[in-house]
């Protein structure tokens, strides 16, 4: 993956309005050709705004939205796109074999049924009525669905919600198999280790504007708190007097500690408990990194909106 | 790596040949007719009610006043039953589709153009079909009508475009009104509009004042076409053959636009 792969999906100053509510802010996003984007950020972040513009469900107020050098809006270029949306109710009297024959039938050069469900893992269910399936299967059927046309980008929203682990192992082994292959991905997602998992590049969305972008790596390496993990005979009390020591908590005996200077603070540690035991020290994972970066810009908007009154 | 990139590099073009694209709009089509057909909750009250309504009023009651009573009824009772699966078929399924999310996936596949619409007017037809099939064969059997071919071939071709008015008025409904709300809704026209263009009494049966305002009914201009084509009727049928077409062209037009405002 390098910045020399072309852009095939982008968002340029994109504005988006309900009525006064501002859903968009001037976002930019761009997806590569060959990569994995995952879009994060928390509910009313604009994600879904974002993806409606990029699928030409709408249209932007202002800014460029572009899909394969196209308006979204126009069909070539959703011809190469495959799509899975969090709340899509398909018609639950149509077997599973009969949906992906009609979705296939919109697309150009689609792949063979069988090899769809094969990477699906939907194979077996071909012949069932899609009410009838679990909401496990379901999700499978429509990643299936996504992927059918043999398209260049998938649109991936929240795609393992209600799978079972083993379930969304298996659909991240298909995404990896699609990346191997060249196509590329835009997912958004709740699930921080799904992003770690997957991602090539993370982008970060809060109050309608991207925080952050950069490699998951970058992401974590922004924030640089560390989590420390003992057991010991040290009340709570006595770490949370350490300067050093942004967040303590206790459970039993065993201490969870949040901190800048981890070095610092394990030193303090094994000086002030010789019997301390089963230490751990590690780097925060995308969720506090995640945490972080939107607290930042919550209280940076909450500031602008003091400034404002 | 480089290499193998290259080698499996997508090699999808965003052109479409026009059989493929054909192929899209007789899917989509086929999908349709299958997921209604499939659908009992849909197709019993479609078929039934006006099976039924035949049956008593039709056949049953009418046994001592004649062939003509059996006959006349048979044109109301085809307008009543085509009526349905355009209003509902339509409305209802559009209603719920933009509620469930359905439509805004089909808005962001390459779905061609207009392809969602068609086919569910031709699953529209395609009930109106049946219904038709099934009120013939009943006045046929044990109604003791007597058509001629001619006769009932027009009958079937008076309700299978008939039924697109009321597509259009359902397509209207159902971008007014999503989810749940539309059967009620559309309850609400089918019924009164049944009633008042003189489907289940003959019209000059009714009040005067409705009998004065049914022409503005589309259902009491389809009667029309449908009382012709089983010989219960002379005169020029081209005035309700227009204003049916306007009809459906100016809801079409309405949901349409409001489709496009609103998704």
């Amino acid at each position: 993956m390098t910045h020399s792969d072309p852009v095939i999906a982008r968002l340029e100053v994109a504005v988006k309005r309900y009525g006064r509510r501002v859903a968009l802010d001037g976002a930019d996003l761009a997806v590569r050709r060959g990569e994995l984007l995952a879009l994060l950020g928390p509910n009313g972040a604009g994600k879904t705004t974002a993806i409606g513009l990029l699928l030409g469900l709408l249209r932007a107020d202002a800014g460029t939205v572009e899909l394969f050098g196209q308006d979204p809006q126009r069909i070539e270029a959703r011809r190469r796109i495959g799509v899975m949306l969090q709340n899509a109710e398909l018609p639950p009297t149509l077997q599973v074999g009969e949906l992906l024959r009609l979705t296939a039938s919109y697309y150009p050069t689609p792949r063979a049924l069988a090899e769809t469900a094969e990477l699906a893992g939907v194979g077996d269910l071909l012949k069932r009525p899609y009410a009838k399936l679990s909401g496990g299967q379901q999700r499978r059927v429509q990643f299936a669905l996504a992927l059918c046309g043999r398209p260049e980008l998938l649109f991936l929203d929240e795609p393992t919600v209600g799978m079972d682990i083993e379930a969304r192992q298996k659909l991240w082994m298909a995404i990896r198999q699609l990346l191997a292959e060249g196509w590329s991905v835009l997912l958004t997602t709740h699930y921080l280790e799904e992003a770690e998992a997957l991602a090539d590049r993370v982008c970060v969305m809060a109050h309608g504007r991207m925080i952050h972008e950069g490699t998951v790596e970058a992401l974590r390496a922004r924030v640089a708190r560390k989590r420390i993990r003992c057991r010991s005979a040290l009340t709570i009390d006595t770490v949370r007097g350490w300067p050093e020591v942004s967040e303590a908590s206790q459970d039993g005996e065993r201490l969870h500690i949040t901190t800048a200077d981890a070095e610092i603070v394990v030193r303090r540690l094994l000086g002030a408990d010789a019997q301390l035991r089963e230490l751990e020290v590690q780097r925060a994972g995308l969720a506090e990194a995640f945490t972080e970066l939107t607290r930042d810009a919550d209280e940076a908007s909450n500031a602008d909106q003091r400034e404002a009154a | 790596m480089e290499t193998a990139m290259s080698f499996t590099q997508p090699t999808t073009t965003s052109g479409m040949s026009p059989r493929r694209l054909l192929g899209a709009y007789l899917e989509e089509a086929r999908s349709e007719c299958l997921r209604y057909m499939r659908a009992p909750g849909f197709m019993l009250p479609v078929m039934l009610f006006p099976a039924m309504f035949y049956l008593l009023f039709g056949v049953l009651m009418a046994r001592s006043e004649g062939a003509d009573v059996g006959r006349y009824l048979l044109a109301s009772y085809s307008v009543f039953g085509v009526m349905s699966p355009g209003l509902f078929g339509f409305g209802v399924s559009l209603a719920l589709e933009r509620d469930g999310g359905l439509l805004t996936f089909k808005r962001a596949l390459p779905m061609p153009p207009g392809a969602y619409l068609l086919g569910k007017m031709l699953m529209a037809m395609a009930a109106a079909t049946v219904v038709i099939l099934l009120l013939l064969a009943l006045a046929l059997s044990l109604g003791h009508v007597t058509l001629t071919p001619v006769q009932i071939a027009a009958l079937l071709l008076t309700g299978v475009l008939g039924v697109l008015p009321f597509c259009a008025l359902g397509m209207f409904v159902g971008t007014l009104i999503k989810g749940q709300g539309a059967p009620g809704m559309l309850q609400l026209i089918y019924l009164p509009m049944s009633f008042m263009s003189g489907l289940w009494f003959p019209l000059p049966m009714l009040p005067k004042f409705l009998q004065q305002i049914a022409p503005v009914w589309p259902s009491y201009h389809l009667d029309q076409l449908a009382l012709a084509a089983v010989g219960m009727r002379q005169g020029a049928l081209l005035p309700h053959v227009l204003v049916l077409f306007g009809f459906a062209a100016v809801f079409l037009l309405l949901a349409t636009q409001r489709l496009r405002r609103h998704g």
